[in-house]
């Protein structure tokens, strides 16, 4: 055994560990130990990913003296490792583009605890990442949902404390309805592990018996983890809680934690349920609907906002909608586009709301379009990255943006029921996306209203949040220029799902 | 058939009418703390300064909102609106609740030999589990062992919960809140029957008991019914007992925030460096070299037992923590 198979246990270790240490140290440090913690775990989920490349399978990992099905496993391949990297780059560039908001939105003496929240933040979402077993599954979706709740209400002003309950009620609605399915599901199977889950689902089905409770499984599990990541009829909570969170906390809600939970449906369907399960109990097509309305009305709300945080956050709900669209093409291609888009909107929505971090900061704080007038001849970078993340949601070539467009068109060919209504719904929701985000950009970049504000009294963003958006900006470039080999690696990694 | 009611108007259908109407709120009185009259007096002397989150929403960005949402929730279309949520909501829940018990008639009948969880795994965990963890409790065995990844999981849960209700509730003298905090101590006493003899007396008595119960579940755990996370409640809740009888000045002679940081550090980073190392050595296939011991004993069954005090001290800390912060924002 090659001593980088031990890599995902150690990042997730260490990243609870990094946690359970910051509670006895100053808010500094403990976003130094943050940062640099996300750092080493960003670099092995890497070697991870070169390791599975190379050797072209997957791994179990055995965590413990006892083999599977009786202790715990993890399980590591190409598309977990390609998660986790991608999921560690946004998460250490949120954290560094917002920190010095997070100085100012959280008292002194708790800034700690806003980093240990970061910290087991990650750590869950690593771990839902590699896991291979649906309790370890669950306990971490719970670890994942107070973390959220958590990085919500410390900034204790305005809305956010309302958001934040409204969020855990949803939220623990929908941890609920998870855990009556995995409980059923263990009743029907007698297994947690998901390989033999696997095994003993597909006698069931052969045998034709318990088709009622499996049914409810299916639902009950896509419907608890739709509520969590916030699709379309269930996106309540996500337009306050996205927008008056503290900038890192939304960027990281938006960008990785609804992912987590998309990434852990994607890896139930493929390697428990079983895909023509899925198609066959007709949970595709709800999935289907559900992702086509989230992209219209999702667009439709954000273009009725005048807030700008609130208007990315219903952009959100539309995004939400593409990937659950795609899966619920219930085809390779379109899952492969699903995941394709996972990876564009983190890098995406988080790039788009620390530069819009970036722009209230020179207009007064003030979040309106009208203020926002001329802020990115304030604050130049922060308009370039507000702008790029902006086109690249709307779909510009060259931005990654483009390519999951392209990704879904392309899949939409070749599942005809669908072709037509997701092709159209394409179409107009892209012509959406473009009438509210190319309104506000060019708003910032509109001249009147520079001359009339005294430009020498507005704040300099800091050095860290322009740091944080170039690279932001560099990721979205990679994304869509380099689309080939990444899409090659989901493609491969969900081969070895199988 | 039922007896015939003549009184309408206490009826539960009527109440359900008048709920959905939007004239009576049942959680008004069942939920609400009553305030003493006391804090109102002082909240007139010294306007806003009592109750912690009372100028969050004056503070707030959105103030002006709450007016307009005044405005729009006397016009009609919401009035009519939100009766038809009411009624939606409950045919919701039934339905849920009737689909759900509808899938429970098809699960396996309950205790069956035959039924699929019945299989290898807790067979193993029965027949050799003694052997292999050395943990006489075979419930012990699987968490703190076989599914100690899982374990660890919880405790952080319980961690993380813990620093939530740190940041929302523990206020503190540096950041400025110097005379909130005060109040706040002030205002402590009042909620609570000022040194009661009846409860010293009995907390006095009672109090070793639930510790030496507590502690006695937590050092037992692997061999009898019991463990950590039971053994930690009772030890939690042998201190609230204590510090409702004594008040913050006695507990404060032993149990500080430092302590309850300094205990849950402790008892975290052990419980991960321990089974870090387990799980390192388990899944490259290297001796652990931590001695099981002979089954029975009290010292035996490898790193469960140490596992167990470190859970306990854990849930205990967590659950005085709790207590202290919904009372007074500190220790």
């Amino acid at each position: 055994m090659s001593f980088v198979q031990n890599f995902p246990f150690f990042s997730i270790i260490l990243a609870m560990f990094s946690g359970i240490v910051s509670s006895v140290l100053s808010g500094r440090r403990a976003r130094d130990l943050s940062l640099c913690m996300i750092g080493i775990t960003t670099a092995m989920s890497a070697c991870v990913l070169f390791f599975c490349r190379e050797t072209g399978e997957s791994y179990t990992y055995m965590m413990g003296h006892f083999p599977a099905p009786w202790g715990n496993e993890i399980r590591a391949g190409v598309l977990e490792g390609l998660t986790a990297v991608m999921f560690g780059i946004v998460m250490f560039l949120s954290v560094l583009g917002g920190m010095n908001d997070a100085v100012e939105d959280v008292e002194a003496s708790k800034l700690n605890l806003f980093y240990i929240m970061i910290d087991l933040m990650l750590s869950s979402l690593l771990a839902l990442v590699y896991t291979n077993d649906l309790f370890t599954a669950y306990v971490f979706v719970e670890i994942n949902t107070i973390a959220g709740c958590g990085l919500i209400m410390i900034r204790m002003r305005g809305r956010s404390l309302s958001a934040a309950i409204r969020y855990m009620i949803l939220s623990q609605l929908g941890s609920g309805l998870f855990l009556i399915g995995l409980s059923i599901l263990y009743d029907i199977t007698g297994h947690l592990l998901m390989s033999p889950a696997k095994e003993a689902v597909a006698a069931i089905l052969a045998d034709g018996r318990y088709e009622i409770p499996m049914l409810v499984v299916l639902a009950v599990i896509s419907v608890g983890l739709a509520i969590k990541s916030g699709l379309y009829p269930f996106h309540y909570w996500i337009p306050d809680t996205y927008g008056y969170a503290t900038p890192t906390a939304s960027a990281v809600l938006s960008g990785l934690v609804s992912k987590g939970y998309i990434f852990l449906l994607v890896k139930i369907f493929f390697r428990v349920l079983g895909t023509e399960n899925i198609i066959d109990s007709h949970m595709v097509n709800v999935l289907y609907i559900f992702g086509i309305a989230g992209m219209l009305m999702g667009s439709l709300h954000a273009i009725r906002e005048r807030d700008t945080g609130r208007m990315i956050a219903y952009s959100s709900v539309a995004q939400i909608g593409y990937i659950y669209m795609g899966i619920g093409l219930g085809t390779e291609a379109g899952v492969i586009a699903a995941l394709f888009h996972v990876f564009t909107h983190s890098a995406t929505k988080a790039l788009l709301f620390i530069s819009a971090v970036g722009l209230y900061d020179v207009s007064g704080g003030k979040r309106n379009p009208e203020s926002l007038r001329g802020a990115a001849y304030r604050n130049p970078v922060a308009g370039i990255g507000f702008t790029v993340g902006a086109l690249s949601m709307v779909g510009f070539p060259m931005l990654s943006g483009f390519i999951s467009k392209l990704l879904f068109a392309t899949s939409a060919l070749q599942s005809p029921g669908k072709m037509l209504p997701t092709l159209i719904v394409l179409a107009v929701s892209t012509t959406l996306n473009a009438v509210y985000f190319l309104r506000l950009v060019i708003s910032v970049y509109s001249r009147r209203g520079v001359y009339g504000e005294e430009q020498a009294a507005q704040p300099k963003s800091s050095f860290a949040l322009r740091i944080s958006i170039v690279c932001f900006v560099v990721l979205n470039f990679i994304l869509g220029l380099a689309s080939q080999p990444i899409v090659g690696a989901i493609r491969e990694g969900l081969s070895m799902f199988g | 058939m039922s007896r015939r009611r003549d009184n309408y108007e206490t009826s539960r259908w009527k109440k359900f009418l008048r709920w959905e109407a939007g004239e009576i709120d049942p959680l008004e009185q069942g939920v609400e703390i009553q305030v003493p009259s006391v804090r109102d007096r002082e909240k007139a002397s010294d306007p806003g300064d009592v109750f912690p989150f009372e100028d969050i929403e004056e503070s707030g960005m959105y103030g002006d909102r709450h007016e307009e949402d005044e405005a729009v929730l006397k016009s009609r279309g919401i009035r009519f609106f939100r009766r038809f949520y009411c009624v939606m909501s409950v045919i919701l829940c039934l339905g849920i609740i009737s689909v759900l018990l509808w899938t429970v008639l098809y699960l396996p009948p309950f205790g069956n030999a035959a039924n699929p969880a019945n299989n290898e795994v807790p067979m193993r965990y029965l027949e050799k589990g003694l052997e292999e963890t050395g943990a006489v409790n075979a419930v012990t065995g699987m968490i703190l062992d076989y599914r100690a990844f899982d374990t660890f999981g919880e405790s952080c849960v319980l961690f993380i919960a813990s620093c939530c209700v740190l940041a929302l509730l523990r206020i503190d003298a540096a950041s400025g809140d110097r005379e909130k905090k005060r109040l706040m101590d002030e205002n402590d006493r009042l909620f609570e029957p000022k040194n009661d003899i009846i409860l010293q007396k009995c907390a006095c008595v009672l109090v070793p008991f639930i510790f030496i119960f507590g502690i006695y579940i937590i050092l037992n755990g692997h061999l009898s019914p019991g463990g950590g996370f039971s053994g930690g409640a009772v030890l939690g809740s042998g201190l609230i007992l204590y510090l409702n009888a004594f008040g913050f000045k006695k507990t404060e002679r032993f149990f500080t925030e430092r302590v309850y940081r300094r205990v849950t550090v402790c008892a975290l980073s052990f419980y991960c460096l321990a089974k870090s190392y387990s799980f390192y050595t388990g899944a490259n296939h290297l001796e652990s070299g931590i001695p099981l011991g002979i089954p029975g004993h009290i010292l035996s069954s490898g790193l469960i037992l140490p596992l167990n005090i470190c859970v306990g001290l854990v849930v205990a800390c967590t659950m005085y923590a709790f207590y202290t912060l919904f009372r007074k924002g500190g220790m």
